[in-house]
């Protein structure tokens, strides 16, 4: 039984202990508290691995072809960033390059080096700044969103010219469904719990 | 599940912003760092309502000529054409694809001018000390904080497009001014979601039911 104080209304309550799958939300607001996924340390491996391969594919193969008028275009993910740098909108280049590229490649980086270090525990302490940094670049990984507008762009375009998706579109897509997948089978709690204590005296008070 | 009476920091306790340990600082004024991650505890996140006016005042600044400025100029051999973000959802809307052009103005239009109204309305009443709504309050800002990032579909939508049609002198798309506009707004509000301590409301909450007298 763990006392936690609720991240959004700081109601300090007690967890039970939950069974499998199971989840626990803050009585007052309704915040989810602790989860407990069914296989907490292989299952997120297996799918990082699957998605960091896929995430690879997305942006080394063209995303969308295009022809018109006999003459042919094909655009990469990162090769889109770039052409809004070279017209000239630079910021917008950047925010796009991080959002679409850095970010989430920063986030399937750390979840493969803090899965990997938590399968003997204690965990090193870096391991609590790599847990620090997913938390910060998650909001900015934006996969999904860059599906959306990639699709959008290719009926935007499809108006104009023959638009046909590339193979960067189907990996992009598979790196959609299996970024939640990791998120509900992810327990940081539990990382937690497997990470080397900064104050070691203060761990064996605890 | 069984609560505990009242919040943590009435209790002397703080949780962690990154590992979640609650633990017991030795000294309310200074909070010290998490035992368990090394991380600098706060009871509350220092200066949540100034950070997050701040760059909601900007961000609804910015949404002005993020809306106003062509967002992309399309060039032909016969003509040359602009379109701000509202033009491009009633050029998707006639062109047939309505399904399209309310994808684009719920992403690009209803969500960033519902980010700015829910934080100011958020940030109003935790300023005037309201007790009413304190559940669904925190819910709105998890809500703003969990949509947020799906404005920044118009940026994505507009840099494939001028990635792809570059078939000069036939046709060429090139970014207008307002596109790094909108960015910032996006980024902007993302920042000021993530800068409001949801915390506040309960604070705020308790305080007014304190001084009314009203069991908590």
């Amino acid at each position: 039984m763990d006392s936690v104080a609720c991240r959004c209304c700081d109601l300090l309550q007690r967890v039970p202990p939950l069974p499998r799958g199971g989840k626990a939300r803050c009585v007052r607001c309704g915040q989810l508290l602790a989860t407990r996924p069914a296989d907490p340390l292989d299952a997120p491996l297996a799918l990082t691995i699957a998605a960091a391969i896929a995430f690879a594919v997305a942006n080394a193969t063209p995303m969308l072809r295009l022809s018109a008028e006999g003459r042919e275009a094909q655009t990469t993910l990162p090769g889109g960033a770039l052409a809004m740098w070279q017209a000239g909108s630079e910021l917008t280049a950047l925010a796009v390059a991080f959002c679409a590229v850095v970010a989430p490649a920063c986030h399937l980086a750390l979840l493969l080096a803090v899965l990997l270090a938590v399968r003997r525990p204690p965990a090193p302490p870096w391991v609590g700044v790599a847990m620090r940094w997913l938390e910060r670049v998650r909001p900015w990984a934006m996969t999904e969103v860059l599906l959306l507008g990639v699709l959008v762009a290719l009926t935007k375009i499809a108006q104009l010219a023959s638009v046909a998706p590339g193979p960067g579109l189907f990996a992009l897509l598979a790196v959609v469904l299996l970024v939640p997948a990791i998120a509900t089978t992810f327990d940081a709690d539990l990382v937690w719990r497997r990470i080397a204590w900064a104050d070691a005296r203060a761990q064996v008070r605890a | 599940m069984t609560a505990q009476a009242g919040s943590a920091a009435a209790c002397g306790l703080v949780a962690c912003g990154d590992c979640a340990l609650v633990s017991r600082p030795a000294s309310a004024a200074a909070a010290g760092h998490c035992p368990r991650c090394g991380a600098a505890l706060a009871w509350r996140q220092p200066r949540s309502l100034q950070r997050t006016w701040a760059l909601l005042v900007a961000a609804a600044v910015l949404y002005v000529p993020a809306n106003v400025l062509p967002v992309l100029v399309t060039d032909t051999l016969v003509s040359s054409q602009s379109d701000t973000i509202m033009s491009g959802v009633v050029l998707l809307y006639t062109t047939g694809s309505w399904p399209l052009a309310l994808i684009v103005l719920v992403a690009s239009v209803m969500i960033p001018l519902g980010k700015l109204a829910a934080l100011a309305y958020v940030l109003v009443t935790v300023q005037r000390g309201s007790a009413a709504n304190a559940r669904e309050r925190t819910r709105l800002t998890r809500t703003v904080e969990f949509i947020g990032r799906w404005s920044m579909l118009d940026v994505f939508v507009d840099t494939f497009v001028v990635a792809l049609v570059q078939l000069s002198p036939l046709m060429s798309v090139a970014p207008g001014p307002g596109v790094v506009w909108f960015m910032a707004v996006v980024v902007l509000t993302m920042l000021a979601a993530r800068s409001f301590d949801p915390r506040l409301i309960w604070d705020a909450a308790a305080a007014r039911e304190d001084r009314d007298g009203r069991p908590r």
